[in-house]
């Protein structure tokens, strides 16, 4: 609506009892700078409008003139939360396109971060969401547990959160060798510490009348919004990518995928608990079995793709990121164009909103687990 | 607590008010056990107390402090002024200004280094300057203390006046 | 003057007895309210800063943190430090308020819990406003505070806050009923609303040990519906953070929101202070029956040390619940009070009743 139009419903529509709030860009619960206009009528939501754009960084237009070696970096910052999940998908990307052959060591190294990245985007999430109902401790649970995965990924890689720890060919240098046995330790200690999460937050009967039933996405409209991640398995839709279009290691580790069928804000939540149980097991997996080999493949200094369009998809921990790259041959792409995931939920939450209070709106967006980077880019 | 209008005048409705309370209360003291445990644990706390432990305060070695030209006692350092970093960088934070020298012996003239500008404004951190210099003469810096009150202090010359390159480097 | 730290009552009467050798009567008379009035001033100045901090230290406690540690030794300081802050910021009062309301609410709110604690007995002695009505004087002056916050959201011209105070007043008047409902269940047993004639009458063992299982019943609902009462804890939908900002007191700054935070403490002292008197015996210590060898030994603690241990304990109990608990949606907070507490205590006093009939109580 633009503000003319605005002005106008306000001042013809006297008879309805409605009226428009701004969740503005700077609120305490929109995880970011997301400004949503409300219809209200009393309590009830008539209407949720996202507008968007308040952290918009043209990262797809920087790309443009970086080298393919530079893009990556900025990747970095779409989802900061996921970050090596989104350096993977664009070196995965390039890769393809120069039909390399990456080493099996660089493969499982990949994978194990990734998961672990996922873990720490989960812990976090799980934090944010007790905060956002009120149980403000679980923040910090979620954070201090959080803290021993930055540090392995500090050891290793030299960065807390923006790590850049990929490049097309491979990883940057060698993982530490206190790796595995700080990454062994971190799996003992966490499988401790996640029932508690239970304890906390799952079994506690004021969390769960404010989830169950509330913020409902049927199966259909989940597919027709292309809702991915745990949010859409959540309602039955089954797209993990990591199933569905195996890269990396993926296709050697044994694990569910996690579906569960009633689509309301309790069963997204209890999808992305067992995805952490999920993510142990994999890393339980691979830790103990990283091949030997180099850590990259030889390219040459400057990257050229050869002409032609290429796709890779990856599964985040907020759902499919896709990396589409247009190659006309130069030492830059013509064009990139990321597909991001928290992009298309939030177009849903309109239909999951819609009947229910302001308080329960707070909930759904928590489960939606949405950073607005990763939508503004 | 599933509440239905008329579910306290049957039994059944009464049976399930009943134990509706008393699931719900022992999930909130199973919550505040939780909590509980921690408050009495005060021994578990890994807070660190920041300022006052900078000096047992240890860094890991990979860190991405800041860019710093390696130097070594006789204040040499390795770089050619070749200007690979300064392509690597994605946003443009490394300058080389290079000079000419002219080699006394045999005559030839060579790139040498005159200032390294690096804007520690504009880094993202991103190491890939570090990996494309061929002769090893950046690395990482574990300090992460960079607020200054003025800003031209974030511009840094990396190069210690009065010092040469390595002989043998090329 | 004979100072026993046992019996106050010494003291106050050789006070009395010497500002009516200096002075002539009338003016005695109020230079002693003048006194009370600034020991009582001074009291509440420093149970407001000494909560907040503890409010801070506990609820870091409980996230695995310290907690402040820099302002002061080990961060005592800190709250003075805010409230210099507080003092210093600039009274804002948006364009569209009402100016003489917005002000007036600040005061209402923190006027309340001033008349209320006068009636609160502190130890033998130093009790200020005996009435035989005592009880039902302390409940009926903390709705006061009800008018405060409406007053507050209403006058500040914001949705926001307007959404927030009118949740917070159907919680409090909901509360209430409960509140009163839990206390009556013990004055069953009492048969008097005088502070003083409970705390006597619980010399020979405290009415939670002796009211049977209605008296157990009866404290647990008295807790939750008194938390919900200063909106607190799970109840703070009404100054919910991460929902409406904050709620009916966003608009203020300064002095004045200060005087909202200290309000909100000042309460949950004075519901810490009506639960300790009525279920644990105010500044009795604990006796049991006719054992005298063990009533001599507690009775060697002071009563003001007793009575404070109880408010300190039942203070802690409440904010336990603040830092676990996720917030109750407002519908659901409300459906608890109707559907499940009120129905509860209704059956609770009529066992009660029984109880005390049938003589089954110690």
């Amino acid at each position: 609506m633009t503000e003319q139009e605005l002005i106008t419903n306000i001042e013809t529509a006297p008879e309805t009892q409605e009226y428009f709030i701004n969740m503005g860009p700077q609120h305490p619960s929109t995880h970011g700078v997301l400004r949503l206009l409300l219809t209200l009528d009393g309590e009830i939501i008539k209407k949720v409008e996202p507008h968007l754009g308040y952290i918009h960084r043209s990262i797809e237009k920087m790309c443009e003139k970086d080298s393919y070696q530079q893009i990556v970096h900025l990747t970095d910052r779409m989802d900061y939360l996921s970050c090596h999940m989104n350096n993977e998908a664009v070196c995965l990307c390039v890769e393809n396109g120069l039909q390399l052959e990456i080493p099996e060591r660089v493969k499982v190294i990949r994978t194990i971060i990734s998961e672990l990245t996922r873990l720490s985007s989960h812990q976090l999430w799980w934090g944010v969401m007790g905060m956002d109902l009120g149980a403000i401790t679980t923040f910090l649970y979620g954070f201090r547990d959080r803290e021993l995965i930055t540090d392995i990924f500090e050891e290793t890689c030299g960065a807390r959160l923006t790590m850049n720890y990929n490049v097309p060919g491979g990883v940057m240098f060698d993982i530490h060798p206190n790796f595995q046995k700080r990454t062994k330790d971190f799996i003992t200690y966490f499988r401790k510490k996640l029932p508690e999460y239970d304890e906390l937050l799952t079994g506690n009967v004021i969390f769960t009348e404010r989830t169950k039933d509330i913020g409902y996405l049927s199966k259909e409209d989940a597919i027709s919004y292309g809702v991915t991640g745990p949010s859409g398995r959540a309602s039955g839709f089954a797209c993990d990518v990591r199933k569905r279009f195996p890269y990396s290691a993926y296709d050697r580790v044994e694990f569910k995928e996690i579906i569960y069928t009633e689509g309301d804000c309790f069963a997204r939540y209890k999808a992305r608990i067992d995805e952490m149980w999920e993510s142990m097991k994999i890393i339980e997996q691979l830790i103990d079995n990283i091949p030997e080999g180099e850590h990259k493949a030889k390219t040459k200094a400057v990257i050229k793709l050869p002409e032609g369009e290429y796709y890779q998809r990856v599964e985040t921990a907020r759902g499919e990121l896709g990396v589409y790259i247009v190659s006309d041959n130069k030492k830059s792409p013509y064009r990139v164009k990321f597909r991001s995931p928290g992009f298309s939920n939030l177009s849903a939450l309109d239909t999951m909103a819609r009947g229910n209070k302001i308080a329960d709106l707070v909930a759904t967006m928590s489960t939606l687990d949405l950073v607005i980077p990763d939508i503004d880019r | 607590m599933s509440l239905s209008a008329d579910g306290i005048y049957n039994f059944m409705g009464l049976k399930n008010y009943i134990s509706d309370i008393y699931n719900g209360v022992k999930s909130l003291i199973t919550g505040m056990k939780v909590t509980g445990h921690y408050f009495t644990h005060p021994g578990e706390i890994v807070t660190q107390q920041y300022p006052e432990n900078r000096d047992t305060l240890k860094m890991f070695e990979r860190f991405r402090g800041e860019v710093v030209l390696i130097h070594d006692e006789n204040n040499m350092h390795k770089c050619t002024g070749c200007s690979a970093c300064e392509l690597a960088c994605p946003n443009g934070s490394i300058e080389i200004i290079s000079g000419k020298e002219i080699d006394p012996e045999t005559g030839k003239s060579t790139k040498i280094i005159d200032t390294f500008v690096y804007h520690l404004s504009m880094c993202t951190f991103c190491n890939l300057c570090i990996l494309s210099c061929p002769t090893d003469a950046i690395k990482m810096a574990q300090g992460f203390e960079h607020s200054v009150f003025d800003r031209s202090k974030l511009t840094k010359v990396l190069n210690k006046p009065g010092s040469k390159i390595m002989p043998g480097i090329k | 003057m004979n100072f026993n730290i046992y019996d106050f009552t010494e003291f106050v009467n050789s006070i009395k007895l010497w500002l009516n050798s200096v002075l002539p009567p009338v003016v005695s008379d109020i230079a002693g309210f003048v006194i009370i009035g600034i020991c009582f001033l001074t009291f509440i100045v420093i149970l407001g800063l000494s909560l907040v901090y503890i409010e801070r230290k506990v609820c870091a406690f409980f996230q695995q943190r310290l907690g402040p540690m820099r302002v002061g030794f080990w961060g005592t300081a800190q709250t003075i430090a805010d409230i210099i802050k507080l003092v210093f910021k600039e009274p804002l009062i948006s364009k569209g308020s009402d100016k003489f309301l917005f002000n007036l609410a600040a005061f209402i709110v923190i006027i309340a819990p001033f008349m209320a604690i006068a009636a609160v007995p502190f130890a033998k002695g130093l009790h200020v406003l005996d009435f035989d009505i005592g009880l039902f004087f302390i409940t009926a002056i903390s709705s006061i505070g009800v008018t405060g916050i409406l007053l507050a959201g209403w006058s500040s011209n914001n949705k926001y806050s307007l959404i927030g105070a009118m949740r917070s007043g159907a919680q409090i008047v909901s509360y209430e009923l409960s509140v009163i409902l839990s206390l009556l269940t013990i004055i069953v047993l009492t048969g008097s609303l005088q502070l003083s004639v409970i705390v006597e009458s619980q010399r020979d063992g405290w009415w939670i040990f002796k009211g049977n299982i209605p008296a157990i019943i009866a404290f647990f609902i008295f807790i939750i519906a008194s938390t919900a009462e200063s909106n607190r804890g799970p109840f703070d939908m009404a100054e919910a953070e991460s929902e409406l900002t904050a709620g009916f007191h966003t608009e203020y700054s300064g002095i004045k929101f200060a005087f909202f935070f200290l309000a909100e403490y000042i309460n949950l002292f004075i519901i810490a202070a009506v639960g300790a008197t009525v279920f644990f015996g105010g500044w009795m210590p604990l006796h049991i029956g006719n054992f005298e060898f063990f009533n001599n030994i507690m009775d060697f603690i002071p009563p003001i040390i007793w009575f404070f241990g109880k408010i300190a304990a039942i203070i802690f109990l409440i904010m336990w619940f603040k830092w676990t608990f996720p917030r109750l949606r407002i519908d659901q907070l409300l459906t608890l009070e109707w559907k499940y507490l009120l129905p509860i205590n209704l059956i609770n006093l009529l066992l009660m009743a029984l109880v005390a009939l049938s003589g089954w109580h110690l």
